[in-house]
């Protein structure tokens, strides 16, 4: 029993690193007061360059540098859209989405022509899993070592750095000048243009921010947890990081517990497939798949505390003609 | 001596308003100095250039005798400029603090300007008595609380010329007088405060010069201690103005519209409306007094059909209107009863439509703008070119979005809608908030030539001298019932305002015993 929670537990980790990853991108965007449902078509955008750039240099960090500029890149578009040029913050997500599921797979088939994948990443070309010191050593001490050489040890650099940014995040939102800007146009831009701040500018950083972020958790889908691209290898984890931002309230902490949440049902998912309960039979993975967007709903409906958003979430910045 | 600051033939126009034309202005250091204009004259305008909102597209501007380049918010801060907006710039889940610090951190990190920052404050708290809490969250405060965080933000930044933006627009005559004040105290220190309003007992009560502007120029200087309201309001409207209303004695005769017992309920249970009775009667004017949100609002939904009551009962073109049989909105007006609502932009328009749109709102199904299948836009057009003629509406165009007129224009454009449908009774909730001198003036004269033509009106407005104005009968609530009634000619402010804070009983007991101990 404790084996298999363990087990899980490991699981869960694997499975939240791009969620932590794109609900951060997400948490720097809506809280300066963008909406991102575009989280999707960068992962999938930088899953796509990294894999592809990798399997040309041979190199999971030049694959990585090139997942985060596809993923930046789409970010700018998202914000030459909606920043500067003052439109639907939806329609614009949604459309880099749609061109991104396209693309990647025409882009691949052009270069690659291996029917919408890229090549099979080996070595070097991969990031692979990182055992810390003496973790064979103490494997068999009972609770600690199976905690410490198999939940601890034993993943990659990326999903250390995800569960790092949290608390990053939660010190460059809340304990510097820039996240007191970026909370404060979020909430009221009017009073940051007043105060003789630039709303664009700190809306722009922002999303270069979020960019970032999902070009690592694109990136992490293809060169870590996977060996190579696949089509629509996102997998609607945009969507699911974007659930776990609004059931994390837009704040750090909650935000990481929703996606463990949310990773967690994933594995416990996969181990439920074709197992038997005793009297309720076989559960339908899908029922489990979709609890996370379930919870969301909840939420929203009020029933599950209260998920208030950032005030100026989703509107252009106009100066008034006063 | 150079003034504290100096305005240079600056101009601004945006497409084909001119908003500001060859503006001048010299304010000496160390005086509150009144702007005062009717709304839509062109002060906001002026203000934003100032403070760096807006570009002037002519002229220039001098601070401390230098001339100063104010291309944005930042320049004028660095020029010792600050503002208080009227809408009020805070980021209302933020604390005083993080609001007041908000663009000038001192450092990349909050935690080392945080401790100074809050040190500073204290320091400007004491000096000019603006004590507040530094850590309470914006929100949770009240609106004259709000408005000093405004303040302290321009001082903390270090402000020498203050602009406030009809700083009492929200503000309780308690707060408003607190207000004044501080800025007698910040005057004292060295603060040159510059003060915009429409409002004339304002300025002669607090400045030391005051400045008219009329559609978009300058038109007087003034010393405030050698001008009269009466002057200045002349000046604003650029003709004589009568702060009074004519009219005639009332002829009130059938009862048109009764109430009996009226109730309701809100969404937590608390009773908002205590069993109101009133009778309303052909050719008379009812004013409904008393301190905002005692009542008055959930009357006029309940009488008007949009939300219905909970208990009593309205008797009105024969029909008995109950809790168990109401009648909506669109019934009600189809017995001929209109409604001009106190919030004309919530409920009074859509501010999104073209003038001639949204003076048909509520009357949208009626034969006379409907063709077989389309709308009647040739008809809808000619009416509102009629009406924007017959009430003097400005810019008369009914193309034009309503939210690009001004208030008075707007209230104009939904009180000619309800008026010209002829009703039998017109409900009227705050007929000239935010409303220049001179739209107010026509706006009365329209409502008493209305209750001259035999049609009840109940008048709802906060504002005591309209209400002492226009009104034949006066009835005064307070806590969502009617504590008093009294015929107009026998009102006066006192009264009325005894009886808004409920205190009027007790008064008349006091001098009775009194009377009797003496």
């Amino acid at each position: 029993m404790f084996e298999t929670l363990i087990l899980m537990l490991d699981a869960t980790m694997r499975v939240s690193t791009p969620l932590i990853f794109a609900a951060l991108a997400g948490l720097y965007s809506e809280r300066a007061g963008i909406v991102d449902i575009g989280l999707e078509g960068k992962i999938l955008g930088s899953a796509f360059a990294a894999a592809a750039a990798a399997s040309v240099f041979g190199s999971a960090w030049i694959g990585l540098c090139f997942g985060i500029m596809a993923s930046v890149g789409l970010a700018m578009i998202h914000g030459f859209a909606c920043i500067t040029h003052r439109g639907d913050h939806i329609v614009s997500g949604v459309a880099i989405n749609t061109i991104v599921a396209g693309l990647t797979v025409t882009l691949s088939m052009h270069w690659f022509g291996m029917g919408g994948q890229t090549p099979a990443l080996v070595g070097d070309a991969r990031f692979l899993d990182i055992t810390f010191p003496f973790a064979d050593a103490i494997a068999s001490v009972p609770v600690i070592g199976p905690i410490y050489s198999n939940l601890l040890s034993g993943h990659n650099i990326l999903v250390y750095l995800a569960f790092a940014m949290v608390p990053v995040t939660y010190w460059v939102i809340y304990k510097t000048r820039f996240g007191l800007r970026l909370r404060a146009v979020g909430e009221n831009p009017h009073a940051v243009d007043t105060a003789g701040i630039s709303v664009s500018f700190i809306r722009y950083r922002a999303l270069i921010i979020c960019g970032i972020l999902c070009g690592l958790a694109g990136a992490y889908l293809s060169t870590a947890h996977n060996a190579g691209f696949l089509k629509d290898m996102s997998a609607g984890k945009g969507y699911m990081a974007l659930a776990a931002l609004i059931f994390g309230k837009w704040r750090p902490v909650p935000v990481l517990l929703a996606c463990l949440l949310f990773g967690f049902l994933d594995a416990v998912a996969v181990r439920m497939q074709g197992v038997v309960i005793p009297g309720i039979g076989e559960v339908p993975v899908q029922a489990i798949e979709v609890l996370p967007y379930v919870l969301t709903v909840l939420l929203l409906a009020g029933f599950i505390g209260k998920a208030v958003g950032p005030k100026a979430i989703g509107r252009p910045y106009v100066k008034e003609r006063a | 001596m150079p003034y504290a600051i100096e305005l240079r033939d600056i101009s601004k126009r945006f497409g084909a308003v001119q908003a500001n034309k060859d503006i001048c202005l010299q304010v000496p250091a160390g005086t509150i100095h009144g702007i005062i204009g009717e709304n839509g004259a062109g002060k906001s305008t002026l203000m934003s250039i100032i403070y760096g909102f807006y570009e002037a597209d002519t002229g220039h501007i001098e601070v401390d005798g230098k001339r100063v380049d104010i291309r944005s918010s930042q320049d004028a801060i660095n020029a010792g400029i600050g503002m208080v907006h009227q809408h009020f710039m805070l980021v209302e889940n933020f604390s005083v603090l993080e609001n007041v610090i908000l663009g000038a951190e001192g450092g990349a990190v909050l935690k080392n300007g945080i401790g100074a920052a809050r040190v500073e404050l204290q320091r400007l708290a004491h000096e000019y008595s603006l004590d507040i809490d530094v850590d309470a969250i914006v929100e949770e405060l009240p609106v004259g609380l709000q408005q000093r965080v405004e303040i302290l933000k321009a001082l903390y930044r270090g402000a020498r010329i203050l602009i406030l933006d009809e700083p009492t627009g929200v503000l309780t005559p308690q707060e408003a007088d607190h207000l004044f004040r501080i800025l007698k105290a910040l005057k004292d220190q060295g603060v040159t405060v510059l003060l915009i309003t429409h409002k004339l007992r304002e300025i002669m009560a607090s400045t030391d010069n005051v400045s008219v502007m009329r559609q978009g120029e300058m038109v007087a200087h003034r010393e405030t201690a050698n001008t009269s309201k009466e002057d200045l309001a002349e000046l604003m409207v650029g003709k004589k103005v009568r702060l009074t209303v004519d009219k005639d004695d009332a002829q009130p005769s059938e009862v048109l519209l009764s109430a009996q017992n009226l109730s309701q309920f809100d969404g937590q249970g608390v009773k908002r409306l205590k069993n109101v009775s009133l009778e309303l009667r052909a050719g008379e004017i009812l004013g409904i007094a008393g301190v905002s949100g005692n009542g008055q609002s959930e009357l006029l939904n309940v009488l008007s059909g949009i939300t219905p009551m909970d208990e009593g009962e309205i008797h009105f073109a024969g029909q008995v209107i109950t809790a168990k049989a109401p009648k909506d909105a669109a019934q009600m007006r189809d017995l001929k009863m209109a409604h001009v609502p106190e919030d004309r932009h919530k409920m009074g328009l859509v501010t999104g439509f073209e003038a001639y749109e949204a003076a048909v709102l509520g009357y949208h199904n009626s034969p006379v703008y409907n063709g077989k299948i389309l709308m009647n836009r040739k008809a809808m057009l000619d009416e509102c070119n009629e009406r924007m003629a017959a009430w003097d509406v400005r810019p008369p165009n009914p193309h034009l979005k309503t939210a690009n007129f001004s208030g008075g224009n707007q209230q104009k454009i939904v009180i000619a809608r309800e008026v010209e449908q002829n009703p039998e009774v017109l409900l009227i909730g705050q007929p000239t908030r935010g409303v220049d001198i001179g739209a107010i003036e026509n706006i009365h004269e329209q409502i008493v030539k209305l209750r001259d033509s035999g049609k009840a009106i109940l008048l709802v407005s906060v504002e005591l001298d309209e209400i002492m104005a226009l009104s034949d009968r006066i009835i005064v609530m307070f806590d969502g019932a009617v504590v008093g009634e009294l015929d107009a000619k026998d009102a006066d402010e006192r009264t009325l305002g005894l009886m808004m804070a409920n205190a009027y009983n007790e008064e008349q007991e006091g001098e009775e015993s009194a009377e009797v101990s003496a």
